[in-house]
């Protein structure tokens, strides 16, 4: 078995065993935590398939930024999850059976592929031989000119998320000082400063 | 033993079954939930790879990378949702976004 194979069996076997964690953990922690975990040997496999940028990608994306968010959500909110957990295992065996099923007609689909009539290896867009030209320059090259307008569409995507997420999580809540500038800006010394006339003897009122 | 695309493919069923029945799971909890959805998405991604190397077509891996910008954004908007949700209410039960306030 050559060390190609075993590291194969190592990040599969790593990646599954976590994703199962994930699903079943008691502590939501744990569950983020296994899923960091499911997602590096996933990069592991991206890797061995001679795609380091994804790889790297998703390290950079999925742990440095989504992970991170669902850790930091489930920390921050106040939720009972043993009291969420409950009657769980009355779901238990549809889902089980659901999941079976699933799993046979994936594994019947994928045993019985083969290649159809005038397939050919490296069909629309073939892979450089990666001594010629590494994977990230190669994704790259056709990142900025056949998928251009796609790549720009992601880019239009990420940022209505960014917006929508501040939107929706922004709020003015009642009671807080804040300096507001125009506010400050906007005054004049006719509503800042009264001129009273002081009658003798009398004090100002 | 040479690692095929079966062999893969087989990863990104099993990993997207698990999805699957994570969903079933944990119906009441939104945030394994999402997670459950992160898996799925994980799945396909080491499916559109393993073609994209095993067919030495380098299209898989432009989808591979589209997939991941949705799916981040994807999650950073369900779990803004689930915050104001959760601020709204009191709770992340998923049985009670169906009732209306009005």
């Amino acid at each position: 078995m050559t060390v190609a194979a075993l590291c194969f069996y190592l990040f599969a076997t790593v990646a599954v065993v976590a994703g199962a964690m994930v699903v079943t953990a008691r502590n939501p922690v744990h569950a983020v935590l296994f899923l960091i975990l499911a997602f590096f040997n996933a990069a592991g496999l991206f890797v061995l398939l001679g795609a380091e940028f994804l790889a790297m990608a998703l390290v950079v994306v999925y742990v440095g930024a989504v992970a991170v968010l669902f850790l930091f959500v489930v920390m921050m909110l106040d939720v009972n999850f043993q009291e969420l957990r409950a009657g769980a295992a009355r779901y238990l065996v549809v889902g089980g059976l659901v999941g079976a099923a699933l799993l046979a007609e994936l594994f019947v689909v994928v045993g019985g592929m083969t290649l159809g009539e005038g397939a050919v290896i490296g069909g629309a867009l073939p892979t450089p031989p990666h001594e010629v030209v590494e994977n990230t320059r190669a994704l790259g090259q056709i990142m900025y000119t056949n998928y251009f307008i796609l790549f720009q569409i992601a880019g239009l995507v990420l940022l209505v998320a960014m917006i929508g997420a501040i939107v929706l999580t922004l709020r003015s809540r009642p009671g807080v000082r804040k300096q507001t500038i125009a506010d400050q800006l906007a005054r004049t010394p006719d509503d800042a400063v009264e001129v009273v006339k002081v009658p003798l003897g009398g004090g100002a009122q | 033993m040479i690692i095929g695309l079966g062999h893969y493919l087989g990863v990104a069923a099993i990993l997207f079954t698990l999805g699957i029945f994570g969903i079933f799971l944990n119906r009441r909890n939104v945030i394994v939930i999402l997670m459950s959805i992160e898996l799925m998405l994980l799945a396909v991604n080491i499916n559109l790879v393993a073609f994209s190397s095993f067919n030495g077509d380098l299209a898989g891996q432009a989808f591979a990378m589209f997939i991941l910008t949705v799916a981040a954004a994807e999650a950073a908007i369900g779990l803004a949702i689930l915050v104001v949700y959760f601020r709204n209410r009191g709770s992340i039960a998923v049985e009670d976004v169906s009732m209306m306030k009005g």
